[in-house]
């Protein structure tokens, strides 16, 4: 029976279409999975759902009755709960009292209402204990029991339940979700893990770039089915290699820090090495250790052939490393400060002279590479944060560009920069690696890692996996295919 | 009100407002350092003493130059303590300096004995008392002090870094800037101006007092945040600072003249300051649309 059919949902972000035209139909009593990379929409269209964006068109009916949410409220009124990613219980609070937040009720009821809760999911979680006590699976739980504890709940929405979860916790939680679809409810599960899929799902719907790319029982489509629609086809060539490369520039011998656990490579000077995986698979921490942002606990790091060691960002960035962050904002730009004074952060003792500020000179240098790289912005005096993503991210590619530079490692290249700016901060990559610097690129997007990268390398929890030929091979590897 | 006017805009009364914001200004150009690192110094007015007391026995010990000397030396001492705590280990500034106050304002008694330390050496009384080209020495040093401060913010690489640690510590790390280093040096510089303002009051008070620079270290932020220095740190800068100053000097001389009730002129002058904040919070929120 169906509970929920969304028809033709588009949602725009200031002109950017995050959703074009999507179909969804949710059947009560099954699972159905809802899969894309990175971008692809999937939170977008959980989001509709929930209530905390409204489409821009496009239609929602639950029992064949339009409805139109315009908060989470009234999504949640009509029977629609969401458990997102980020855990959001009070730590010091019961069970019970996590349960039973916002959901009003009587204080003689509240522990059988929890208790009915955690029974309708099969958990034996102590209704008395402090959340902050529990696993993360249990926490996890008592979120689904608290999306669960108010009486009309008819759809669970469910954003990569087991991205935190062991694979014991993770039994535990199907076990959960097949006692909640065996009494009526829907399930929408958004994941990346597509053994997941097979597991539990009986429908599948398929996103990229916004669009509904298919759509159907579980039984239709198989996992190299939905790997190639996830990644698209046009990227599933081989990855392109560049004849010219020189030698060897960085090579990493069996590093291990934090998650990161005994990583060998090396990259040569002209070459583009791309480090595909999922969120999580340890590709930022492995750069950050080797930039000397986190300290290396083994394993030895060579440049130009001769070991080195790079306690903290300044000391590699000596050595002839730059460094782009996978998050702007935060640890990229200053982001109320001029476009002059982030494109000159990293190199301005070369622009001084007894520590003295060359003004002139640094006003010519900020204004050259703005003009190389086609930054638009009204002046080099204005405040970065005025500038679009695209823009942002090439002030910072540019910030390395104005020094020697030996090897470049970009973290996420166009994370946030609209599709047009996407090429122009590939080219900028691809010309530098052309000069000879060599490039470490690390991205979640296939479609990213075939088009810019000479070689892919896969990690996954962790370790490094293996070099793939191609994207959708690297695809299958990330997921443990 | 004329009476009022030629009063306040007597060539006697601007020097004069201008020697009553001399100590809190070269205090003022540390102080905004600091918070643009995104820190605070809640220990100047104790520190003021401190040096003052010290200076005061280094003087009678050693002569006015050896005074000077030590009384800077030791505000740098106490600022490389600080910046240690706080650059090194991680420890929130207003908790060191917080702790730093009650020490140092702890030290200037017990060093003294609870007693002013009196009849100074004319030569370093001329810091506090001299005129030269008809403006008293103090509002010289301050003077130099905010040039020294402005060009140093604005026009050196550490300077830069200093903005660029307070707007962005992460982000300054990872493109190279040696933020411990910037926040060390900071406070260390901050503790220098101390030095030299503690000289300058005792200078000044023509002696060196355990009780001096009480609450000074709500005036001088009073006149770094009035002067539109983010508390948050990476904007701002001394010239703001510097109108602050002048700003609230000339509030309480004015409220001076015109004969307010002293108890009454304290409830206007944090009136005002809120004031000031509250327009530039509402003129950055309108500029930012």
């Amino acid at each position: 029976m169906t509970v929920v059919e969304a028809r033709g949902i588009v949602v725009r972000f200031g002109g950017v279409a995050a959703l074009s035209g999507v179909d969804l139909t949710l059947i009560g009593g099954s699972v159905h999975a809802l899969c894309g990379e990175n971008g692809a929409g999937k939170s977008t269209l959980m989001k509709v759902l929930a209530g905390s964006i409204t489409p821009d068109e496009g239609s929602v009916a639950m029992d064949g009755q339009a409805v139109a949410f315009d908060s989470p409220r009234d999504a949640i009124a009509a029977g629609i709960r969401m458990v997102h990613q980020e855990l959001s219980l009070v730590p010091a609070l019961s069970v019970t009292e996590n349960v039973l937040l916002g959901a009003e009720s009587p204080r003689r009821t509240m522990p059988q209402r929890a208790l009915d809760a955690l029974a309708r999911i099969g958990s034996r979680i102590d209704p008395d204990v402090r959340v902050e006590t529990l696993s993360l699976a249990d926490q996890q739980m008592v979120e689904i029991a608290k999306a669960l504890a108010s009486a009309n709940a008819r759809v669970l929405i469910l954003d990569e339940p087991t991205a935190i979860l062991s694979r014991r916790e993770c039994d535990a939680l199907f076990a959960c979700i097949a006692q909640l679809t065996g009494s009526g409810l829907a399930v929408l599960y958004c994941t990346h893990r597509l053994e997941e899929v097979a597991r539990i799902a009986s429908q599948v719907t398929v996103l990229r770039d916004g669009r509904l790319i298919a759509s159907g029982p579980l039984a239709e489509m198989p996992r190299e089915v939905i790997i190639r629609q996830m990644i698209g086809r046009d990227v599933a060539r081989a990855a392109r290699t560049r004849t010219s490369t020189g030698a060897v520039a960085l090579a990493v011998q069996a590093l291990s820090s934090g998650f990161v656990r005994d990583v060998t490579f090396h990259v040569r000077y002209g070459e583009i090495v791309g480090f595909v995986g999922l969120v999580a698979a340890g590709r930022t921490e492995l750069i950050r250790a080797i930039i000397g942002a986190d300290p290396i606990e083994a394993g030895t790091l060579m440049l130009d052939g001769q070991p080195f060691l790079a306690h903290r960002p300044r000391d590699a960035i000596r050595l002839g490393f730059g460094f782009v962050p996978e998050d702007r904002k935060g640890q990229g730009l200053i982001m109320h400060d001029r476009v002059r004074v982030n494109t000159t952060l990293a190199r301005l003792g070369s622009l001084a002279r007894w520590t003295v500020v060359d003004r002139p000179r640094e006003q010519s240098v900020t204004r050259e590479w703005i003009d190389r790289l086609r930054i638009k912005t009204e002046s080099i005096e204005t405040p970065v944060e005025r500038l679009s993503g695209g823009n942002q991210q090439k002030v910072v590619l540019a910030r390395w560009l104005l020094g020697a530079l030996k090897v470049l490692i970009v973290d996420e290249p166009t994370r946030g920069v609209d599709v047009g700016a996407r090429a122009e901060i590939y080219r900028v990559i691809s010309d530098l690696a052309a000069g000879g610097t060599a490039v470490i690129v690390v991205t979640s997007d296939l479609a990213e890692a075939a088009e810019l990268c000479d070689r892919l390398l896969v990690m996954r929890e962790g370790r490094l996996i293996g070099e793939a030929d191609a994207a959708d091979r690297a695809g299958a590897m990330m997921v443990g295919a | 009100m004329s009476e009022f006017a030629s009063a306040f805009f007597s060539v006697a009364n601007l020097i004069n407002v201008a020697l009553s914001i001399a100590i809190v200004g070269v205090l003022g150009v540390g102080m905004t350092a600091v918070i643009l690192t995104g820190g605070i110094d809640l220990s100047v007015g104790s520190g003021v003493a401190l040096v003052g007391i010290v200076t005061a026995l280094a003087a009678h010990a050693g002569g006015s130059p050896s005074a000077l000397m030590a009384g800077i030396l030791l505000g740098g001492l106490a600022g490389a303590f600080v910046g240690l705590l706080v650059a090194r280990w991680s420890v929130p500034s207003f908790l060191v300096t917080l702790a730093t106050l009650s020490i140092e304002r702890g030290l200037a008694y017990w060093i003294s004995g609870g007693r002013s330390i009196g009849e100074l050496p004319a030569g370093l009384t001329w810091l506090g008392q001299g005129i030269v080209l008809g403006l008293p020495v103090p509002v010289w040093v301050m003077l130099l002090v905010f040039v020294l401060g402005w060009f140093v913010l604005t026009r050196t690489t550490g300077g830069r870094w200093v903005y660029a640690t307070g707007g962005n510590e992460q982000a300054a790390w990872l493109a190279g800037v040696d933020t411990k280093r910037v926040i060390f040096a900071t406070y260390l510089a901050n503790g220098l101006l101390v030095g030299l303002a503690g000289v300058m009051l005792a200078a000044r008070l023509g002696a060196g007092v355990p009780n001096a620079g009480v609450g000074y270290e709500l005036d001088v932020i009073a006149a770094v945040v009035v002067g539109g220095t983010a508390l948050v740190g990476g904007r701002g800068g001394v010239i703001g600072t510097l109108a602050g100053a002048v700003f609230i000097g000339v509030l309480n001389n004015a409220l001076n003249i015109a004969n307010v009730d002293p108890y009454l002129q304290r409830i206007v002058v944090g009136v005002v300051i809120l004031g000031a904040v509250l327009a530039d919070q509402a003129r950055r929120r309108i500029l930012r649309v």
